[in-house]
């Protein structure tokens, strides 16, 4: 069969173009540069779940597509060119559902001087004038784990926490981290109650462990300073008080690369320009991803993200 | 037997789970807290008839099951097994109480009926939707009585008991919904 019209209505299309001007429309207010990067590049990520998708940009060079903007904008930052945001098509191998497509649009935003809870702040004021004024509840990790499981997710034990998630989610797969309990847990039986009754949930401070690319806690090193911005159970932005330090930033690609071949996997060379743009000094900043696909399912109401894009995969 | 990843799961998709076959009926990606994906899916174990939730981790292998539904005719049964022949080939299987289980009461003669075959054998018979039944055995009808208030127990020739109206006497034809074992109508 082929599906040669859009999945997404005209009307819900025009509310994309509406969308995508509003948004520019708060960057300019707030006088935030949009910048272009390469959506092509020499480096992939080194992640140890996510994958990019690679390009024969010659017959003898591979090229990666971005899973997300954020080493070409931290270069940005480091060359002193202030706050800046995107918006942009990232690609991620295998992430196909109801709320992925493979190709999807970005909006990530960098803000100098901002701490974690600034920016939220900010995500939140973006938010209110796409979606109009919500109820906005604030939960540490800790806190939601407490009120949604009463179990305390930073001290439980490993064999505590894993018969936990056992006996709650049914048949897992056995050799799980502890990360991946977590995770699961967290996705199964608290994602779902956030931000429900016409409200938005941001969860902040992530166990250490969880960190990617953002600060360590000073006042307590189990957890990181990394938030997540929840409407109606689904995940819509990801955000980061941002790791500075060079040298922590490539231990940690260092780390997944040999977690990478230890399981099989490519190692993948490390982008050296973004080490040597953290080593000349990233300045103080938070930035933070948001999915805007899922935030025009918000708006719409809409459970399926073909809704809001003309062409997703099966179609394109 | 072949083998697939979690990609190529969808709904309805055969597995084999603990040695016994399984349909997929729900499957959902999620990559949460940005660590490893996994297909979270709800199994309908097709022998036992148990439904589970079963995650998987993304990418991961899983055996397939051969399973198929096919169209049959019911031709008899012997006080044991049931007897199924594919009209286009003329081939027969036998089907076992388990297989048939509940809808022995639905099973006509020349009737065609679906047949789930695990390699080969059949584990699920389901009749068509509607059959029709003689009523051997109710308490006396009420005449004139087509209001439909009210109801009372008939057995039907092949010993499915079914709630009527009272109207409905001995030696009546019903149709009958094989889903619900609910009475429709007068054939």
């Amino acid at each position: 069969m082929t599906h040669w019209k859009p999945s997404a209505s005209l009307q819900n299309l025009k509310a994309r173009a509406q969308l995508l001007s509003t948004i520019r429309g708060f960057f300019a207010e707030r006088e935030v540069l949009e910048v272009d990067t390469p959506a092509l590049s020499h480096h992939g990520v080194t992640d140890r779940y996510m994958r990019s998708m690679t390009i024969d940009v010659s017959s003898k060079e591979l090229g990666f597509l971005q899973t997300s903007p954020e080493y070409a904008m931290k270069r940005l930052l480091a060359a002193g060119y202030g706050s800046i945001y995107q918006i942009c098509k990232a690609f991620r191998q295998d992430e196909m559902g109801a709320k992925h497509n493979p190709e999807f649009t970005m909006l990530e935003w960098y803000r100098l001087g901002f701490d974690h809870l600034q920016l939220m702040d900010e995500v939140y004021e973006l938010v209110a004038k796409v979606l109009g004024s919500k109820q906005r509840q604030d939960l540490s990790y800790q806190q939601a784990f407490i009120e949604f499981l009463d179990i305390e997710p930073l001290s439980i034990s490993d064999e505590a926490l894993e018969q936990f998630a056992r006996s709650n989610l049914g048949l897992l797969p056995e050799d799980l981290e502890r990360d991946d309990y977590l995770s699961l847990l967290f996705e199964d039986k608290i994602e779902p109650q956030l931000g429900r009754n016409d409200s938005v949930c941001f969860i902040y401070d992530y166990p250490a462990s969880q960190a990617a690319l953002a600060r360590i806690s000073e006042s307590d090193p189990r957890v990181a300073h990394r938030f997540e911005l929840y409407i109606e159970g689904v995940e819509l932005a990801n955000g980061f008080y941002e790791l500075a330090d060079s040298k922590q930033q490539l231990a940690r690609f260092k780390a997944d690369n040999q977690w990478r071949m230890s399981n099989n996997l490519p190692e993948i060379a490390i982008d050296q320009s973004f080490i040597a743009a953290l080593e000349h000094g990233l300045p103080e900043c938070s930035g933070v991803a948001l999915g805007v696909d899922r935030l025009l399912m918000a708006k719409l109401n809409s459970k399926d993200i073909q809704d809001v894009i003309a062409f997703p995969w099966d179609r394109a | 037997m072949g083998t697939i990843t979690t990609n190529d799961i969808r709904n309805g998709t055969k597995i084999m789970l603990d040695g016994e076959p399984c349909t997929v009926v729900d499957n959902q990606f999620v990559r949460p807290g940005k660590g490893q994906a996994f297909s979270k899916t709800k199994v309908l174990y097709l022998l036992t008839g148990r439904t589970v939730e079963k995650t998987f981790k993304s990418g991961e292998s899983i055996e397939t099951a051969d399973v198929m539904d096919t169209e049959m005719e019911y031709l008899y049964n012997d006080g044991e097994f049931w007897y199924f022949m594919d009209p286009n080939t003329f081939e027969q299987v036998s089907a076992d109480k388990n297989a048939v289980s509940d809808k022995a009461v639905y099973l006509i003669e020349q009737d065609k009926c679906s047949i789930t075959l695990w390699n080969g054998n059949p584990i699920d018979v389901t009749p068509p939707n509607f059959v029709v039944l003689e009523v051997t055995d109710t308490d006396p009808g009420l005449r004139g009585d087509t209001s439909g208030g009210g109801s009372k127990p008939a057995t039907m020739h092949t010993g499915a008991v079914v709630k009527v109206p009272l109207f409905v006497n001995i030696g009546d034809k019903l149709k009958i919904d094989t889903r619900t074992g609910d009475y429709v109508s007068r054939a």
